[in-house]
């Protein structure tokens, strides 16, 4: 508590990441002993990580804001500092996962030693989480944009690790594409708030500050909404703008992975609720519609790729896309209420949203650590050729099942309550005035129950084929083996998060409550655990109400009562061969895999997918009625990037041929277009 | 809390247990009766069940944790979700504890341990047993839950006892939103069971199975508690129907009189909606999985006009 009382937040939050800087800084140092420098690296940003989110923590709980001006950067631009609940909520958030991914990395980094030196991928890991703490704390647009830049250049790198692999390096070079176009986006919307904040000619506008007392026209607001809106959804990796998100994630190392679905993707919504409820403050109930809209369209069509998928991590990464799309649905909802003047349940959908990405960052994080031990112990990335790891792998498969739980939104873990609270924001929607937001807000609602039934789906399958049945493999599994204990030190706290935010969430709520009070006026904790940490009432008790500890101890008290009046006085239990039906040769391959699993959803959904399945028979049949061999070929694509990128890249290539006839290697025509280029300008200046 | 709301809500869990299976035998005798086959004794899966208790279990060489706890926690999930619908009072100590939504919840968990457990073993049957009641599921809980928003919107909230007080009050009666979610409702009890045309509880034939795949590697006591727990289900579910639409009959106070008369009342109009679901099964053949979609579909689209015409007409 000592340091607490001398320290203030923002001074830890500020050690936290000049800790992370020096190291980076100094790493390179250490590169001759790689397995110094892991062990270095993991305590130094565990302990920066565990700072920052006790920092962002106090900030929260204090509810007060804290500026620190430093006087870097350009002459007269100094970079501005500031932790709010806000911006200490995220830091939490991040925090906790780096903390928890540190721990982790420090068992999975060694999986390198020996065959490729990791110094670049700690740098860059330092650089990536102290990029992620400087965009929350940042309060100027300059600063906010040198650290979101910090981010991405840092994630960049760190996807290229591996990069003698080819698709690491186009997926690696997608990412900094579309990271970039969001980039400028933003800085466009920056742009405009800064310009109408203090004019065209000052450039004092650049804070936040500025920006805060300003009043915007609604059109010029709307143009920075939309602009800022594009550009944090492109970092979001909402659909259409989702493409780099399944290639880049799994291309990275695990413990990236990890960080980049779990807290990079968050900052983006950070930026979304920044820009729209302390920015701006003021908007019309149609930008909450487009926000919802679209949240909505990511989570199905997330969840959708996520199912017909076979490779885990990438499996992950789609169903990221779909967790981006329940928060940004929440946000939508809060903005909609939030412009019908209805504090009370913008404050609920904010934070359901909240909630959901306190959430998602923990069994997201978990599961890709999860799958990351999976990849370290079989090298596999492909759920086709896993199987019955559960025996193998007994930690691993019980922490990947707890996120697992978590994320298909069942009681008594975590997501349940954010989806549960999103579903009761939902259920207010006849106390709009709007009859069209009131019409479509059900549906919603109905396509989020399916985004969630989906889910669950999803996640059978993808615990059920990686640890259940039999080994699917060509090689044999023998050699498989249990992680580390530091990984699996990584992997369980975060499990822990999971099954203490779901059993929890008024303590939870509670703590974060600043946060719906300062930007949408309103507190829930008046009604929402007005009946004791133990429940959790949204509006009112009579209206609907939860108490995750009361099922989770009935559950295991329920459990427990069966299952010692069955075992007073139990049966005997044999062990015996699979029942085959006298059929005597079964073999492994005749197990369900992913891709069967899947066919029933691609025959029902498969319409909203891009899905081509070719059945071939072998050369040598002599008739087709006794094939030899069959070749299946299945090609699922997202269709968004024929859609979408195709024509967009067909035209920038087209231009630049065009642009290229420019470029004669004649040095007299370079002069002209010197001087039309001179002549332009000075008529330009002329007039 | 009161003692007597203790001892009601005691009562209502060994209700649940006791009573399940004598349901289903009623199920089974009418069907009989339909079909014009002779038919068992009524307490024939009390018999049922004793036999498969006092049986020995075996186990596939490669079967999991997983495996084996799957029979208690789905036993488990059907009583903690029998303890939250009000069946003889609304006054049920539990009942604040868990909403509808949470209840649909407490299903889908029930339902995701048995998929793990039909793929644990690692044959064919299992992972197709899976897949398919995955699919299913997915196309019936959203309709469900918009049956049930539909219910929620007309009585202003999720909490199940706090609806069948609001229906009592009288003012939520001959709505068409509640008719619409009500004829959903039958839909998806018909899915979420496992009754025709979506399943056939009591097939065993590889190519129509959904439920019964997943559990073929069952016995002894674990197929005991899955085959009791799915029996619970359907008596679960009837109560459910019971509390949602039709509320009259339960006990609004804990005396424990009240709630006598409440269980013999909720038995009438359980007995009674067993008459609907055998003329249901008796009348339709099993649908191809594949046409399930329109199935559930329409479901989905019953329940959607419902809440239409919640918007429109109310």
């Amino acid at each position: 508590m000592n340091v607490v009382m001398i320290f203030s937040p923002i001074e830890m939050a500020s050690a936290s990441i000049l800790l992370l800087l020096v190291f980076a800084a100094l790493a390179g140092l250490l590169s001759r002993a790689q397995s110094v420098l892991i062990g270095l690296f993991s305590v130094v940003a565990t302990v920066a990580s565990a700072l920052a989110s006790a920092a962002g923590a106090l900030s929260v709980w204090n509810g007060t804001a804290e500026r620190i001006i430093l006087l870097l950067g350009l002459p007269d631009l100094p970079f501005h500092l500031r932790l709010d609940p806000l911006a200490g909520f995220f830091l939490t958030v991040i925090g906790l996962l780096s903390a928890a991914v540190s721990i982790y990395s420090a068992g999975y980094l060694k999986g390198f030693l020996g065959q490729r030196p990791v110094t670049r991928l700690v740098v860059f890991y330092c650089l990536f989480l102290a990029g992620m703490a400087m965009v929350v704390l940042a309060d100027d647009a300059l600063f906010f944009l040198i650290s979101w830049e910090v981010m991405a250049a840092a994630s960049y790198f760190l996807v290229m690790f591996e990069d003698e692999r080819p698709e690491t390096r186009k997926a690696a070079f997608v990412y900094l594409v579309i990271a970039h176009v969001g980039a400028i986006a933003i800085l466009l919307s920056f742009g405009v708030m800064a310009g109408i904040a203090t004019g065209f000619e000052s450039f004092g506008g650049y804070t936040f500050d500025a920006m805060r007392q300003a009043s915007f026209p609604l059109g010029w607001a709307t143009a920075a909404f939309l602009l800022a809106f594009f550009g944090f959804a492109a970092k979001a990796g909402m659909v259409p703008l989702h493409v780099w998100l399944p290639d880049a994630h799994p291309a990275a190392p695990s413990n990236i992975s990890a960080l980049m679905s779990g807290v990079m993707l968050k900052t983006a919504v950070y930026g979304i609720i920044r820009v729209t409820f302390d920015l701006l403050r003021e908007f019309p109930w149609w930008w909450g519609a487009i926000v919802l809209g679209l949240g909505i369209i990511s989570a199905l069509m997330g969840i959708l790729y996520a199912m017909m998928e076979k490779d885990l991590k990438r499996l992950l990464a789609y169903s990221s896309v779909e967790n981006i799309g329940i928060i940004i649905t929440g946000l939508g909802l809060a903005m909609v209420f939030f412009s019908f003047k209805l504090s009370v349940l913008a404050s609920l959908a904010l934070t359901a949203s909240l909630y959901h990405v306190m959430n998602h960052a923990m069994f997201k994080g978990l599961l890709f650590m999860g799958a990351g031990s999976v990849l370290h112990a079989t090298h596999e990335r492909n759920m086709e050729h896993m199987g019955g790891l559960i025996h193998r792998m007994p930690w691993t498969a019980a922490l990947f099942l707890v996120g697992c739980i978590s994320i298909s939104a069942l009681p008594p873990f975590n997501g349940f309550v954010s989806e549960w609270l999103t579903f009761q924001a939902f259920l207010l929607s006849p106390s709009l005035p709007s009859p069209l937001m009131k019409l479509f807000m059900p549906l919603g609602a109905a396509l989020l129950a399916l985004t969630a039934a989906l889910a669950a789906a999803t996640f059978v399958k993808a615990f059920g084929v990686t640890f259940l049945g039999h080994w699917r493999g060509e090689h044999s599994s023998s050699r498989i083996h249990e992680v580390d204990w530091l990984m699996r030190t990584g992997m369980l706290v975060t499990a822990v998060s999971c099954l203490c935010l779901g059993i929890f969430p008024a303590t939870f709520i509670d703590w974060m409550d600043e946060i719906p009070l300062q930007l949408v006026g309103s507190r829930l904790s008046v009604s929402a655990t007005a009946s004791g940490w133990m429940w959790l009432t949204p509006v009112a008790q009579e209206r609907a109400s939860y108490s995750g500890i009361v099922v989770f101890a009935g559950s295991l008290l329920v459990y427990g009562i069966v299952y010692i009046l069955l075992h007073v006085n139990p049966g005997k239990l044999h062990r015996g061969a699979i029942w085959d039906c006298g059929f005597q040769k079964l073999t492994n391959r005749m197990q369900y895999n992913a891709t069967s699993f899947s066919m029933p959803f691609r025959r029902v959904f498969g319409f909203m997918v891009h899905v081509k399945e070719q059945v071939t028979l072998s050369p040598q049949t002599a008739h087709a009625a006794f094939p030899k061999r069959l070749h299946y070929t299945l090609r699922i694509r997202d269709r968004f990037w024929n859609w979408l990128y195709k024509p967009v890249a067909d035209a920038s290539f087209w231009i630049a041929r065009k642009v290229g006839r420019l470029q004669q290697g004649r040095i007299q025509s370079y002069l002209i277009y010197s001087f039309v280029t001179i002549i332009v300008l000075l008529l330009l200046a002329a007039l | 809390m009161t003692v007597n709301q203790i001892v009601m809500e005691c009562l209502q869990i060994a209700l649940l247990i006791a009573v399940a299976p004598l349901f289903v035998g009623w199920v089974r005798m009418l069907k009989c009766w339909a079909q014009s086959r002779s038919t068992a004794s009524l307490f024939q899966p009390y018999r049922d069940l004793l036999k498969l208790f006092s049986k020995d279990v075996i186990l596939a060489e490669n079967a999991s944790w997983i495996f084996r706890f799957t029979p208690y926690l789905v036993f488990g999930t059907v009583i903690l979700s029998g303890a939250v619908v009000p069946m003889l009072t609304t006054k049920l100590p539990l009942s604040p504890s868990a909403d509808v939504i949470v209840l649909v919840g407490l299903f889908a968990i029930a339902r995701f341990f048995t998929a793990l457990a039909g793929m644990d073993i690692g044959t064919a049957f299992g992972g197709m047993g899976s897949s398919r009641e995955m699919m299913v599921a997915s196309l019936a809980e959203p309709a469900m839950l918009m049956a049930i928003f539909t219910v929620s919107l007309v009585n202003q909230s999720t909490s199940l006892s706090h609806i069948a007080e609001v229906m009592y009050s009288g003012h939520a009666v001959l709505k068409p939103s509640l008719a619409f979610a009500f004829i959903a409702f039958i839909l998806i009890t018909l899915a979420e069971t496992g009754r025709i045309p979506v399943d056939n509880p009591s097939t065993h034939l590889e190519l129509t199975m959904l439920h019964e795949a997943m559990i073929l590697e069952y016995s002894g006591r674990h197929l005991a508690l899955i085959e009791w727990a799915g029996m619970m289900k359907l008596f679960l579910f009837m109560a459910l129907g019971s509390a949602l639409f039709v509320p009259w009959g339960i006990a609004r106070s804990d005396s424990l009189l009240m709630g006598l008369m409440a269980g013999v009342l909720l038995l009438l109009k359980v007995g009674a909606s067993g008459v609907v679901l055998v003329l249901i099964e008796t009348g339709l053949a099993k649908m191809r999985l594949f046409r399930l979609t329109e199935f559930l579909g329409s479901a989905f689209l019953m329940a959607t006009l419902g809440m239409l015409s919640f918007f429109i007409l109310e």
